[in-house]
């Protein structure tokens, strides 16, 4: 199965997207991940203010069949947190790069190696057979 | 090597996500759990479970070979009926959840998929001193469940037979039809806690019986995978092997005394069945709504709100039907009752639960 993943973005192995803004970046999941989670059903993100550390969780997306951790990309400290989500979650499985974005951080350096489009999608081709 | 019903095809060619489940590669979802969820509960949905296991028992003494199997009473299921029973070790431990079909000159055992092999060799080792012959009919035959409110209706406008065998067909009741233009055998019973039926035939029209079957109604019938298949049971309280029982779990902590006939005669478990409910059971499974915000998860532990360690989650969701997360574990006697509160782990943090009654959603079988 294809997956959508646009080219302007950075990802995480563990299937987050990365969106530069300036010095900010957007943080979200990817089409590859909403597809494996099926419908999203409750959301638990960090607040304002509070740091996340690359490689940890930041929050939890738990679907009727499962429960699953967001990883952090990168650390940084949390400058907004898509709070609509917490009512709604379907924009997470209906536009996960658009309306569907959890946070925007300001990075602070450490980072987890991400990977481009191209070698995302390749990543998902390999485990999704 | 994944084993794979006849419909696997079908499955890919439908674009479900294919999962493993107890040694099998089957569908989890098609539209989205969600989606085949509600059309079980408002319209009606169809599952492949072709990979249940299917063992028939005949021969003079086949009654009598049954009865010393399993908890329940064999004798009171007459013929054209069906009835649910459990295996149990000779110290009450359940080895599975069966059901049991009276057909014309043998009984049908349907087995989980997972214990296939397990209740075999189970049944094989107990036949000695019973006239009686088995045989799997897991491959030979396919089996699919059509579930929800307009199953009775979708089903009876694909039946051949004069006989309008679906519509009379009471709760349970099993009976032989023509649907597609080949024998099929249907049964009243289900999965879901809805009304529905589950059809059994020959593998080769695997294809034939499921497009057929989506087909009906001008395309009304849902495909559903496991993970609804789940959703619908969890919600019914419909025990699922593997979480709410296993075999370090008896009948009557698991809530399923009304299972296990004690007075029928001699039984495998029989003797220590007896001397559990004489004394009475330490643990027993609850239902849980979840006080504190979080989703208890099948494994999750369960304590005290004072903090010693209780029990454990056996199974646990969001609730489609009710839209909120619920769940089902197993707690000491003393915070079993209803409005007990007991606190569950849920990543290393402590949410609060409240005991509530079961089942969830109360089943809408046509009786």
């Amino acid at each position: 199965m294809a997956y959508n993943t646009p080219a302007d973005l950075r990802y995480s192995k563990t299937h987050e997207w990365v969106r530069q803004e300036g010095d900010e970046v957007v943080i979200g999941i990817t089409d590859y991940a909403q597809h494996a989670l099926g419908d999203v059903v409750y959301i638990e993100l960090p607040a304002v203010g509070a740091t996340i550390t690359a490689g940890e969780p930041f929050g939890v997306v738990e679907s009727v069949k499962a429960s699953s951790d967001l990883y952090a990309p990168l650390s940084g400290e949390v400058v907004a947190v898509n709070t609509a989500l917490e009512s709604d979650q379907t924009p997470i499985n209906n536009d996960p790069y658009g309306a569907g974005w959890m946070l925007r951080v300001r990075p602070t350096g450490a980072s987890e190696e991400l990977l481009d489009a191209e070698a995302y999608a390749a990543f998902v081709a390999d485990i999704d057979h | 090597m994944l084993k794979r019903t006849p419909l696997y095809n079908a499955h890919l060619a439908m674009g479900a996500r294919m999962v493993e489940f107890g040694g099998w590669e089957m569908p989890v979802q098609y539209r989205g759990i969600i989606e085949e969820h509600h059309a079980v509960r408002n319209q009606a949905g169809l599952f492949d479970i072709s990979h249940m296991g299917r063992f028939m028992v005949r021969g003079p003494q086949a009654e009598g070979f049954l009865q010393r199997m399993v908890t329940c009473n064999v004798s009171a299921i007459p013929l054209g009926q069906s009835g649910y029973g459990l295996l149990c070790r000779p110290d009450g431990g359940i080895i599975d959840d069966v059901f049991i079909y009276h057909l014309a000159d043998e009984y049908m055992v349907v087995v989980n998929a997972a214990n296939i092999a397990k209740d075999w060799e189970w049944f094989q080792q107990h036949t000695a001193g019973f006239e009686v012959e088995l045989e799997d009919r897991s491959q030979r035959w396919a089996m699919l469940a059509l579930q929800g409110p307009q199953a009775e209706q979708l089903l009876a406008s694909a039946e051949e037979s004069t006989t309008a065998e679906i519509g009379s067909l009471p709760f349970h009741g099993v009976a032989l039809t023509t649907i597609f233009g080949q024998n099929a055998l249907i049964a009243r019973t289900g999965y879901t806690g809805e009304d529905g039926f589950e059809i059994f035939f020959e593998a080769t029209y695997a294809e034939r019986f499921w497009y057929g079957l989506l087909a009906l109604g001008g395309n009304a019938v849902q495909a559903c995978g496991l993970g609804a298949r789940d959703s619908l049971r969890f919600e019914a309280c419909l025990a699922l092997y593997g979480h709410e029982i296993d075999e370090t779990i008896n009948p009557y902590e698991a809530r399923l005394g009304w299972v296990v006939k004690l007075d029928k005669g001699d039984f495998i478990g029989r003797e220590a069945l007896q001397a559990i409910r004489q004394t009475g059971v330490s643990r027993r499974l609850v239902g849980f709504e979840m006080v504190g915000k979080g989703i208890a998860r099948s494994g999750y532990q369960i304590q005290r709100v004072t903090g010693e360690p209780a029990g454990f989650v056996t199974s646990g969701m969001p609730s489609p039907t009710l839209g909120r997360p619920l769940g089902m574990g197993y707690v000491p006697t003393d915070l079993s009752s209803e409005g007990s509160e007991f606190d569950v782990i849920v990543r290393e943090r402590p949410v609060r639960a409240r005991v509530v009654k079961m089942p969830f959603y109360k089943p809408r079988y046509k009786r």
